[in-house]
């Protein structure tokens, strides 16, 4: 067990952080509309937007599924004088990049035709997000890196995009979203997988996006707290599908980078693998290890929004079990549950944890200064 | 060692810092439901006009210092039991622009956990130009003004 020192609380509260060089694996750009993206997209995709525009995997959808506790779920105070947040660059440098001392940003583009119903479109979308980003963010900031956008419902366009943009250092992860088709370990997307190694690219699987199924698999909730918590168990889905499915037996050097899920629920979701595991291993033959190695091997975990245990040693003993290099810190800007790096992390850690978790740790895995 | 003894050693007693009353806006500077930022002694102060009362608290969320400037007003929403909600004090309660945290314009306290968790709520009164001239300075002394001891 973890004992929360004195001496650690006060370097958490008043140690500087100057001399880190943060890195931010979570931060939410916008277009002014969708006309930003016409110059990245032939006659025919651009039309056919105008005609029918994007259809998420999703019945009578016309906004969220879930009401957000503010409008487009952001910060009241992060909304330009033209355009929704995150579409102004000048505010997003100036509330996020300066305001926190970020060195390093990465954009995960949200609602931009990922996993549309169809495919053609979603994949057209995916290549002028892709282009708009480097051209309207990581140009004019170069703080700012992009994430590899793909259609992930389909494997084969998905990793075609992936090789297009391999070896481009403005691309620093593989953004899928964490409510999909089918769980994240299915075959069908591993092309997905497989590019991304190739090109030495991390998975990113943010939070959110519309697999078509209800929330839960007790069906819909009713309050935006219960989607909000759900996150939890819909990632436990997905984790345990990668791992049992054999994604990391194929793909030995794959990283995924789970982003907004929190992080409280890992360590219980390792045990009960594990001990089911030890029953139940001749129907996963192809598993060579326990399936908390291959959690604590090929996974990481962004901060925002982290649990806060009413004992903090507890949330240090859950570090511990996930690897003190395994935590990447995140803003969210410009969401209204961002966080700030002053505040957002628990006074407990020592300085060197502190600057793990606010840059080293993310250094490692994205490679990048 | 006898009572009101000081152990050897003990550091000094700083002083105390004494409020002092600021004239912060005049009255119709802040129209019920408005509110204005002021700046005193390196502070930032929020002062609210409540259908005529002033009041004065801090304006950073304990929470992780969001601006409670940029956030909106809203009410008071309590419920009895499941299915039931009662809304009241429409105005009374600000809400932190970040993470939704709320507090008591009134008194400064959340509405989460009002004993542990509250911003800092200064006195605020109105006071006429006439009750704040100085001696030696004349100063202009119609109307009235919000004046916040801080």
């Amino acid at each position: 067990m973890n004992v929360v020192s004195p001496i650690q609380a006060r370097a958490g509260v008043l140690g500087p952080d100057a001399g880190i060089a943060i890195l931010d694996c979570d931060i939410h750009p916008r277009a002014r509309s969708l006309a930003d993206f016409r110059p990245y997209m032939t006659e025919r995709w651009w039309n056919y937007l105008q005609t029918y525009g994007l259809r998420a995997r999703h019945g009578f959808n016309k906004g969220y599924v879930f009401p957000k506790a503010q409008p487009l779920a952001c910060r009241v105070d992060s909304w330009p004088a033209e355009g929704g947040p995150g579409s102004d660059l000048d505010l997003l440098r100036a509330q996020c990049l300066d305001e926190c001392n970020i060195a390093h940003g990465i954009l995960n583009p949200l609602g931009i035709g990922q996993g549309d119903q169809n495919n053609g479109l979603s994949a057209a979308m995916a290549f002028a997000v892709n282009e708009w980003q480097v051209e309207a963010f990581c140009r004019p900031e170069p703080r700012l890196r992009a994430s590899v956008v793909v259609p992930y419902e389909d494997g084969a366009a998905s990793a075609a995009e992936i090789r297009r943009r391999a070896g481009d250092p403005n691309f620093a992860h593989v953004l899928l979203m964490s409510r999909t088709a089918e769980p994240l370990g299915n075959p069908r997307y591993w092309p997905i997988y497989e590019a991304a190694e190739e090109a030495g690219l991390p998975i990113g699987i943010h939070v959110f996006g519309y697999s078509g199924w209800a929330l839960t698999n007790g069906g819909w909730p009713s309050f935006y707290i219960e989607e909000m918590t759900e996150h939890a168990t819909s990632c436990q889905a997905l984790v345990v599908s990668m791992i049992v499915e054999g994604v990391f037996e194929r793909f030995p050097k794959l990283k995924v980078v789970m982003i907004e899920s929190g992080l409280g629920w890992i360590p219980a979701l390792g045990w009960r693998l594990d001990k089911h595991w030890k029953h139940l291993k001749a129907e996963v033959p192809h598993l060579t290890r326990a399936p908390s190695e291959y959690l604590k091997e090929h996974f990481w975990v962004s901060t925002q929004p982290m649990e806060e245990p009413e004992a903090a040693s507890h949330l240090l003993d859950v570090m511990e079990w996930l690897g003190q290099d395994r935590i990447l810190f995140a803003t969210d800007y410009p969401h209204w549950d961002f966080d700030d790096p002053r505040t957002a992390l628990p006074a407990t850690l020592t300085a060197a944890q502190r600057r793990a978790i606010l840059g080293g740790n993310a250094r490692a895995v994205y490679g990048f200064l | 060692m006898p009572a009101g003894a000081t152990p050897p050693g003990t550091p000094p007693t700083p002083a105390r810092a004494v409020a002092t009353r600021h004239v912060v806006a005049a009255t119709d500077e802040i129209p019920p439901g408005g509110r204005k930022l002021v700046a005193i002694g390196g502070r930032d102060i929020l002062v609210f006009n409540l259908a005529g009362e002033f009041f004065a608290i801090a304006n950073r969320c304990p929470h992780n210092g969001g601006s409670l400037c940029a956030g909106r007003t809203t009410g008071l929403v309590q419920s009895s039991e499941p299915g039931r909600y009662h809304y009241s004090r429409q105005g009374e309660i600000i809400r932190c622009p970040w993470h939704n945290w709320e507090f008591d314009i009134r008194t400064g306290r959340s509405v989460i956990d009002p004993r542990r968790i509250k911003v800092r709520a200064f006195p605020a009164e109105v006071a006429s130009g006439a009750a704040l001239q100085a001696e030696t300075f004349p100063v202009q002394v119609e109307g009235e003004y919000v004046v916040v001891e801080a």
